[in-house]
């Protein structure tokens, strides 16, 4: 039975201690089924007694070759393989994708739908949020706050559902605008969900900020420095949170974020608090955004008008040869695109998410890589964990908010 | 373009004899293998760009030389500007010095871009796969890898798929 219970200490060698090696200290394993790795993380503890002596993070078992996936197809329906990265971000995801195809074809994009892409990103990060707070509850044993987040999360999915009919995998924004435009309930939903939830944030604030247990196991714990984090490539919250106030919507505004009045939130401390801190105060600003983009919210077209990329709308197909032939070849063949390369980012909940996109002049991408955040901070995972208690490390995981299937892809 | 960038643009061009390309607001410095690591020391310590934010590998099949492009993403965090790196390199097994030593980040990236394109970076500090189990044979994001499916096998054809299913160690090294 040896070979099933014990890790390898052989393949794992040069990256542990010599006391591991020789039995002094004990070599565990975290997962990758274990309920508070946020997915299929695995984590291979090295520990002396309970303080966590070095970890090595292993990643991979999410894997499905969605860049490979992408290279086969056209450019418009690659956009369905986005949603499915980063599953808690999806129009986010979208959005990236859609900017790095806009910039390699030079495709403009109605006032209408830029507005509506902040919205909805914002709602995302909204989303993405209240599910980390859940689960960060959960992991921390506070039951109450993840069926409140959830509760409140469900909202959200709701839009999401009522904008594109579907909950989560939504590829709602296609290249040159958005699918369609959102139906007249959109606005009334959207404003509800911003008057409820400045109050609900409120709540978790009163269960979780001043909580004295809930401050005993996040204050102090896992703490990684900003030099560190700039060696590592850590960016979004983590970033924010030890002290360097970086946002892309600030630094390289894309969707016209220039034009929306908020704060990017930063604390100096880098540990578990001051991530929760910066992630809360993040949910306040989106809240700002949302609420200034539905202000000046536009009418008009929500897609491009360029035939050679966008497909025409269906009501011309019936009266117009020419909407019929570029359906049927945009919907087939595709729209071919510039040689070239180009790199797109977009700050999504987690940090960059950029989309590095290769053409060949076809009509489908000769290379997509997507530059996904939670891969670096998986990587400066160790770096927060060590000198911990084991019971610190679910604390730092829940913390630094990955999602798997953004590492993996 | 920026003064940062430009200064930046101009001394690598000249100590390094890179080639300089702009595409869509882009900036993309050519490099070789022998060059790489140093222009990325002299990028990080004197430009400020301290951020490697992706390294990624692009193929080029059947064309071999160059049959690989590897391209780096750095950011300056605080000027918010970009810089793209690329180096060719030839043949179906090259390699090239890993940036791991300078910039912490360059460590999973380049086991990725090794464990799907098959690309080696010298002197790298763990080079072992990343995505894909440790038994894996093959790169899957080479242009010569195909799409997860096996072609069916019928008595007029089945010699040549054999022939051309890969070998187990036909790219190591």
């Amino acid at each position: 039975m040896s070979e099933y219970s014990e890790v390898d200490l052989e393949k794992f060698k040069h990256l542990l201690s010599e006391r591991a090696l020789i039995g002094e200290t004990m070599v565990l394993n975290m997962g990758p089924q274990h309920p508070s790795t946020h997915g299929v993380l695995r984590l291979i503890l090295e520990l002396d007694g309970e303080v966590v002596v070095n970890c090595i993070p292993d990643v991979g078992y999410l894997h499905t070759g969605i860049e490979k996936d992408m290279e086969f197809r056209i450019y418009e329906k690659a956009v369905t393989m986005t949603d499915r990265m980063d599953y808690l971000n999806p129009l986010g995801n979208n959005l990236a994708y859609c900017l790095a195809v806009e910039k390699l074809t030079e495709l403009d994009v109605p006032p209408r739908a830029q507005v509506i892409r902040v919205i909805v990103a914002e709602l995302q990060r909204l989303n993405n949020h209240l599910l980390w707070m859940a689960t960060m509850g959960l992991d921390f044993g506070a039951l109450s706050v993840w069926l409140y987040a959830m509760r409140e999360r469900e909202f959200e999915l709701d839009i999401n559902e009522l904008i594109s009919g579907s909950r989560m995998m939504t590829s709602f924004l296609r290249p040159g605008g958005l699918w369609r435009d959102v139906p007249v309930e959109f606005e009334d939903m959207v404003r509800h969900y911003l008057g409820m939830l400045p109050r609900r944030i409120d709540q978790y604030e009163a269960l979780l900020t001043k909580n004295e247990i809930f401050l005993d196991r996040t204050k102090k714990v896992g703490i990684i420095t900003k030099e560190q984090c700039i060696q590592q490539g850590v960016t979004g919250p983590i970033l924010r949170a030890s002290g360097v106030a970086h946002d892309l919507r600030k630094a390289q505004p894309y969707s016209g974020y220039e034009q929306y009045d908020f704060i990017i939130p930063t604390r100096p401390e880098g540990d578990v608090y001051a991530r929760y801190l910066v992630r809360l105060e993040e949910m306040r600003q989106s809240l700002r955004i949302i609420d200034q983009g539905l202000k000046k919210l536009p009418y008009g077209p929500v897609r491009s008008n360029n035939r050679k990329i966008v497909p025409p709308p269906r009501s011309e197909i019936g009266v117009s040869m020419e909407a019929l032939i570029h359906w049927f070849k945009l919907w087939t063949e595709g729209f071919p695109v510039p040689k070239g390369s180009v790199y797109a980012t977009t700050e999504s909940p987690r940090g960059e998410l950029g989309f590095f996109i290769e053409s060949d002049g076809g009509t489908k991408p000769y290379r997509i890589h997507v530059r996904t955040p939670s891969f670096e901070i998986i990587e400066a995972m160790p770096i927060m964990m060590r000198g911990h208690l084991v019971a610190d490390v679910v604390a730092i995981i829940a913390s630094t908010d990955i999602v798997l299937g953004d590492c993996d892809r | 373009m920026d003064e940062l960038l430009q200064a930046a643009c101009a001394a690598i061009q000249v100590r390094y004899d890179a080639d300089l390309q702009e595409f869509r607001g882009e900036y993309t410095l050519f490099l070789t293998p022998e060059t790489v690591v140093d222009a990325a020391q002299t990028l990080r310590d004197e430009f400020t760009f301290e951020m490697l934010m992706d390294v990624t590998g692009v193929d080029y099949w059947p064309q071999l030389e160059p049959r690989f492009h590897v391209v780096y993403q750095f950011y300056s965090l605080n000027h918010h500007q970009r810089l793209q790196f690329r180096v060719p390199l030839n043949g179906n097994a090259p390699s090239l010095p890993s940036l791991a030593g300078i910039y912490a980040s360059a460590n999973w990236r380049e086991r990725e871009v090794f464990d799907l394109m098959g690309i080696y970076f010298d002197n790298h500090p763990d080079l072992r796969r990343i995505m894909l189990p440790a038994d894996w044979e093959g790169f899957p994001l080479r242009k010569d890898h195909p799409l997860g499916y096996e072609e069916v096998q019928f008595t007029f054809n089945v010699d040549e798929i054999n022939k051309r299913k890969r070998k187990p160690g036909r790219y190591e090294k």
